[in-house]
């Protein structure tokens, strides 16, 4: 099988700005993959250049084998994708969107999977309400069904819970990890970075248009994310300590690695007469891992 | 349900204009019959064109240039108004060829001309009598006008970032080019320096040899009119097929 996306050594300029700089990935089908980066960083512009909405200077894209150019009819079949701006065609009913899109597929008789979708995605009582009298959040998720309308094995969401209430994350997120059960390959985009945690098995992170970290999300977590102890004492941290800690609002966090050394840490805290009030243990999370590497401390380790 | 990536978008341009069609269709109607009433009020009587009473010899003229103008307008709204809300992705995330995404816009611009063209002819006939001499130019005109404005719609709804250009493009080259082409006089009937200029207006031949499907004469043989349509529109709408193949505006 060949993998869901390939994408080698993909450039583009806009103007004198580099938008993606030699991108190599590889995502297998049946991943649920993040792609994460700050504003900026050339998430979007992958994607259109995947979807074929933007030409690459260099480098090549495929979709199951298709490459997105020379094979753009079969590459765009197998793709489906849920654009980060919210548009609508203000023309007509969503039924009638869905219709129209399936339509473009070359998908006739299309009535069944789009009931289907309606439901999962609880827009099933505003089939026939014109887009225009949607709610900011039910034109997300017609956008979602759009994007889905040709059964596409892949499927890619850009920023799809940007400004979307917590029941729609909820829904939508149920629907896309039965999808993905049911194997279809989710690429997701997002700045919630609690999300892709819990649902992407890898990510890739993006900085100035290149590559800066790839790995599952469990390496990525251990490999730039240590523990902490987080603890509140009743007198000052000692000196060597506090070089290597922050405080915030009376809280100190010390990082470390192995838990062998918490014993040593709290030893030394109570030889320099501090008695602890609060203790707690912090686990590794993804904020941190992409703050790090974001600062650019961890470049080297790009694999 | 219509399906495939022409049809489907073909449809779709269809629906979207006959969604609104009381100011796609029935404003156009209405503003042809009142350039027939005010015009044929103050000439009729007057001016006879080619033997014809000058009321009769308008109709057809207002009938195509409101084909012509509704056409333009049906691919260049459209274009634009996808463009600036961003639902132009729905049509160019799906498998729909270059040529299709043409072939629908400018089909769908030659039905609205020819709805409209028809409102036209229905709403004015009456009031004059007209003759249809030759039927089959008046549809092979129609049509190829149709298209030709279509495809110019097309260029100018991919070109323009916002309405104010797309305004400009309208009201500086469309509108001229369709009101100084004979469709309230015979050029016959202008100076020869206008008159020669005219020569070199395509809509002048557009509307010359529609309206020699109703009479049979007109002031250039439909033939050479043929000919020259027919030309702009292949020399259009290779141009246009060249733009959408690049990309250009739309997948960059």
């Amino acid at each position: 099988m060949p993998p869901a996306i390939l994408i080698q050594q993909v450039s583009k300029n806009f103007g004198s700005t580099r938008a993606l700089d030699k991108v190599d990935l590889e995502i297998q089908p049946g991943e649920f993959f993040g792609l994460l980066g700050p504003n900026g960083a050339g998430k979007t512009t992958l994607i259109s250049a995947l979807a074929g909405l933007v030409r690459v200077d260099a480098g090549s894209l495929s979709v199951m084998g298709h490459d997105v150019q020379s094979d753009y009819r079969a590459a765009r079949r197998h793709l489906g994708v849920v654009p980060q701006e919210l548009v609508f065609d203000p023309f007509f009913s969503v039924r009638e969107s869905l219709k129209i899109q399936s339509g473009y597929f070359g998908i006739g008789d299309n009535d069944d999977w789009i009931d289907e979708i309606l439901v999962n995605l609880g827009l099933a009582s505003k089939a026939d309400a014109n887009m225009r009298m949607l709610s900011g959040g039910m034109k997300r998720r017609v956008l979602v069904a759009q994007a889905l309308v040709h059964r596409p094995p892949v499927i890619v969401l850009d920023e799809p819970t940007a400004g979307v209430d917590v029941e729609l994350r909820q829904t939508l997120w149920q629907f896309i990890k039965r999808l993905n059960q049911a194997g279809h390959t989710i690429v997701l985009t997002t700045h919630y970075l609690e999300e892709a945690e819990n649902l992407c098995n890898r990510i890739a992170m993006l900085k100035d248009g290149r590559v800066v970290a790839l790995d599952t999300t469990e390496k990525l977590l251990r490999r730039f994310s240590a523990h902490a102890l987080r603890l509140r004492t009743d007198g000052a941290m000692p000196d060597d300590l506090a070089s290597g800690a922050s405080e915030s609002a009376g809280w100190w966090t010390l990082p470390f690695d192995s838990f062998d050394e918490v014993e040593p840490l709290l030893a030394r805290i109570r030889a320099a007469g501090c008695r602890i009030e609060s203790l707690e243990i912090s686990s590794p999370d993804l904020e941190e891992v992409f703050i790090r590497v974001m600062q650019g401390s961890h470049q080297g380790q790009v694999n | 349900m219509r399906h495939g990536g022409f049809t489907t978008l073909f449809y779709k341009e269809v629906l979207r204009f006959w969604k609104v069609a009381s100011q796609t269709v029935a404003a156009p109607v209405l503003t042809a019959l009142l350039y027939l009433l005010i015009f044929s009020h103050v000439l009729e009587g007057h001016v006879k064109v080619h033997g014809i009473s000058y009321t009769a010899f308008l109709i057809p003229g207002l009938v195509m240039m409101s084909v012509l103008q509704n056409a333009f307008s049906n691919s260049s709204s459209s274009l634009i108004q996808s463009k600036v809300t961003g639902n132009i992705v729905f049509v160019l995330l799906p498998p729909i060829s270059y040529l299709e995404f043409f072939a629908a816009y400018v089909a769908a611009s030659v039905v609205r001309g020819l709805v409209v063209g028809a409102g036209v002819l229905f709403a004015t006939f009456w009031f004059a009598p007209l003759t249809f001499a030759e039927p089959i130019w008046i549809l092979v005109f129609a049509v190829m006008g149709g298209a030709i404005l279509g495809s110019l719609g097309v260029i100018a709804g991919i070109w323009a970032d916002k309405f104010d250009q797309l305004a400009a493009f309208q009201n500086f080259l469309i509108m001229p080019l369709t009101f100084l082409s004979g469709v309230f006089y015979s050029i016959n009937s202008l100076p020869p320096f206008w008159q020669q200029l005219s020569h070199w207006n395509p809509v002048f031949y557009m509307i010359d040899g529609f309206r020699h499907g109703f009479f049979g004469i007109s002031d250039a043989s439909p033939w050479l009119s043929l000919a020259v349509v027919s030309a702009c529109l292949m020399v259009l709408a290779a141009f246009t097929l060249n733009l959408l193949k690049r990309g250009y505006k739309l997948r960059n």
